[in-house]
């Protein structure tokens, strides 16, 4: 692969300067684990405190499009994993389409998301905007919601950022790919899969309490 | 001597203001510091100024309580945490690891602006009005009751955080992957080791505050409940969360300080450092007990009492490597060729109260203690003496130590002397007071108080007033030094680090050659020649 003459003073060589960036993403990754950690850990709590309440909310949740999402991140992944898999200079065209299929698939995921959060509205379930729920499980309904719209927020904000990666990296490798946006598009991948890892657990523990018994 | 250094390279504002050279963009930090320093230091001579007398003479309940939580907040994120990381790590770690820059140096600029942008936004909530919450934002007082700007202060925190987390991140990485030929971990200097734990302490407990802060903000915005008791929220979750990050946030302050002394005084001792596997790990073993002893701010919170027990269990520990250090740090001294130069001095002051702060930590672990003290002027006092006494200390000393590889120039070792003798005097006079009026049963965060603890305050106040005079003078000789100091050579302690091999100030990329290591750290000879300005 062609490599561009401009290159960072501080890196050895090649290799060494992809390592490097690797590892930067990781470090990255273990930051994020904690940021979505602190939250899992919160909900986990008021789940304990809880536990009707918040099978009673999740039951108010639409599991089919959640479902749906899931498979729509998966399958995102799997496209983004294969074009990690197959980069160089010869399949610029079919990895370019697998980056684009993957952000559209991304974007599914939005709007999607944006279908449930409406269906939420107009079953009053929205803290702080338009809740109201009655009955005594109230308070932990009300409390599950409030971590269902932090926590599915702050990931969807983390896949906006990841679309906009994609389609960014999707454009640059069109152009000259060299092995410098080989890594810059591993480093990409490994975020987005980060993102789809946080994702099922969110699934888990959104969708699925409460569901089993009823 | 080479003509061209990183300084003189260019003079535009744009080469400073998009400059992704490491000592630039340590200098941009220093200049945002000093600046926060002199916020934050104002608020407290305020303070000071209010409690030389036992009636509100000077301000309102209310001001008080914006000037308390200003200084916290201001002297806590945007000073003591960044401070040695980002102004002395940013500038010294390429240099001592034989590195040319971080391994991110775009990052590296990006985490200066989103500090800037931080800072000005927590700048801006006290311009619009103030936060009375006090720097730790308890719940449910800072969502329900809280009549002032918490929302815009908590965001600018929240950027904040962000810019520890990429400098963490980038110096984490640099650490593992641009060490020169032959430096490994163990020949590593101890400062770098210090650095390390302190990054990985920044990158994994930052987000948790950053998760924290904006559930305060959400809580707050939509009036929902989270940690409102009233719906089922719970309060002293807050405190689990806010303290998961804002303990090991004390050892973001005190470690880096704590890896500035042993340069400090292996180089003003001419020894190498006593222990040196034992002192690396014990920054490790900080970092990583650290993560277990939040629960010690909440003894008196109503937690359950096996928590509190093994809370204070893990506190104790914590005081181990703590220990080690210090141990270790007058074995390095024991029949050493010391030199009572100015960072020595800093040094020395360093070791003195960090211990006196680290042993009333030990108090204050100690459950029944703890009850009688908590919420004390004990309180106030003990932490002042760690991140005050400690932190700031190893900053000045390590400035000192630096200055000429950072600037080029000497400064005048007398007023350097004289400064450290006043800080430590006047440190004294401020804080120890405190333990007594704290012992005796003042409250902290009060205002007004009776008149037999006005002795005691009338003494604090006074330290406060040296202490202020101490920490201006080195904004005098240090800034009439970077211009007019004479110039200093390459290696004017005759260290054997690698960020004394370069020319002072270092060329643009550090190094024309790139270092080779072959020994190990701290390998003094006897031969001082420092400091010949006064003769």
């Amino acid at each position: 692969m062609p490599e561009s003459s401009a290159f960072a003073p501080q890196f050895a060589s090649i290799p060494h300067r992809d390592h490097t960036a690797e590892l930067g993403m990781w470090v990255f990754i273990a930051t994020e684990v904690l940021l979505f950690g602190g939250l899992i850990l919160a909900y986990f709590v008021y789940r304990h405190v809880f536990p009707q309440g918040f099978a009673e909310g999740s039951r108010h949740t639409e599991i089919v499009i959640g479902t749906a999402n899931t498979a729509v991140l998966l399958t995102s992944s799997f496209l983004v994993a294969w074009a990690v898999e197959i980069f160089s200079p010869d399949t610029v065209r079919i990895v370019t389409w697998l980056l684009v299929g993957a952000a559209c698939l991304g974007l599914v995921f939005i709007a999607l998301k944006g279908i449930e959060y409406s269906k939420e509205y107009d079953e009053h379930l929205v803290p702080g905007i338009d809740f109201q729920f009655a009955g005594p499980l109230a308070h932990g309904v009300q409390l599950f919601f409030v971590f269902y719209f932090i926590a599915t927020a702050i990931h969807a904000l983390h896949m906006l950022i990841g679309i906009c990666l994609l389609i960014t990296l999707a454009v640059i490798c069109r152009k000259a790919p060299t092995t410098r946006h080989h890594t810059a598009l591993h480093s990409a991948a490994l975020y987005w899969h980060f993102v789809d890892v946080v994702w099922i657990f969110l699934f888990a523990l959104i969708y699925l309490p409460g569901r089993s018994s009823s | 001597m080479s003509d061209k250094n990183y300084l003189t390279t260019d003079y535009t504002l744009k080469s400073w203001f998009l400059t992704t050279d490491h000592k630039r963009i340590a200098i941009l930090y220093f200049a945002s510091l000093i600046f926060f320093f002199f916020i934050g230091g104002a608020a407290a001579t305020a303070i000071r100024i209010e409690l030389a007398t036992p009636q509100a003479d000077l301000v309102s309940s209310d001001v008080y309580n914006r000037l308390f939580t200003m200084h916290g907040i201001i002297m806590v994120w945007f000073f003591l945490i960044p401070s040695i990381p980002n102004t002395l790590g940013n500038f010294i770690v390429p240099l001592m690891i034989g590195a040319r820059d971080l391994a991110f140096p775009r990052l590296n600029l990006m985490s200066w602006y989103i500090f800037m942008l931080g800072g000005c936004t927590t700048l801006f909530a006290i311009v619009a009005g103030g936060v009375d919450t006090g720097w730790t934002f308890y719940t449910p007082f800072s969502t329900l009751y809280s009549n002032s700007y918490v929302i815009v202060a908590a965001a600018g925190v929240f950027i904040a955080g962000f810019s520890s987390i990429l400098t963490g991140l980038n110096f984490i990485v640099t650490i593992h992957r641009l060490r020169a030929p032959g430096l490994t971990w163990y020949r590593l200097p101890l400062f770098l080791w210090s650095l390390y734990a302190t990054s990985v302490i920044l990158v994994l407990a930052t987000p948790v505050l950053a998760i924290t802060l904006l559930l305060i903000a959400t809580e707050r915005f939509f009036g929902v409940g989270i940690f409102d008791p009233g719906i089922g929220g719970d309060p002293l979750l807050f405190q689990h969360l806010f303290w998961f990050y804002s303990h090991p946030a004390v050892y973001i302050m005190i470690l880096p300080g704590m890896g500035v002394i042993n340069e400090l005084i292996s180089c003003y001792s001419r020894k190498q450092v006593f222990g040196y596997k034992f002192v690396a790990w014990a920054s490790l073993a900080i970092a990583a007990i650290g993560f277990l002893v939040w629960g010690h701010h909440m003894f008196v919170s109503g937690q359950s009492l096996i928590a509190s027990l093994v809370f204070s269990f893990m506190s104790f520990i914590v005081a181990v490597p703590s220990a080690i250090k210090v141990f270790n740090w007058t074995a390095t001294l024991h029949k050493g060729s010391i030199h009572f130069d100015a960072p020595m001095l800093y040094a020395l002051a360093f070791i003195g109260l960090f211990t006196i702060g680290g042993l009333t930590g030990l108090f204050l672990a100690c459950l029944a203690f703890d009850v009688h003290a908590t919420d004390t002027y004990f309180v106030v006092a003990h932490f002042h003496y760690i991140m005050v006494g400690g932190m700031v200390t190893a900053y000045f000393g390590g400035l000192h130590y630096w200055w000429p590889k950072i600037t080029g120039r000497l400064y005048s070792e007398y007023w350097a002397r004289t400064a450290a003798v006043l800080i430590f005097f006047g440190f004294n006079l401020t804080f120890f007071p405190q333990f007594i009026l704290g012992a005796e049963g003042m409250p902290r965060r009060y205002h007004v108080y009776p008149p037999e603890f006005q002795v005691w305050n009338v003494l604090s106040s006074g330290g406060a007033a040296i202490l202020a005079v101490a920490y201006l003078m080195p904004l005098f000789y240090l800034g009439y030094s970077a211009f007019f100091g004479r110039r200093a050579t390459a290696n004017p302690w005759n260290a054997p680090g690698l960020e004394w091999q370069t020319s002072s100030p270092p060329p643009e990329f550090n190094f024309t050659t790139q270092p080779v290591v072959t020994r190990a750290p701290y390998q003094y000879n006897e031969d001082f020649q420092a400091e010949p300005q006064n003769a």
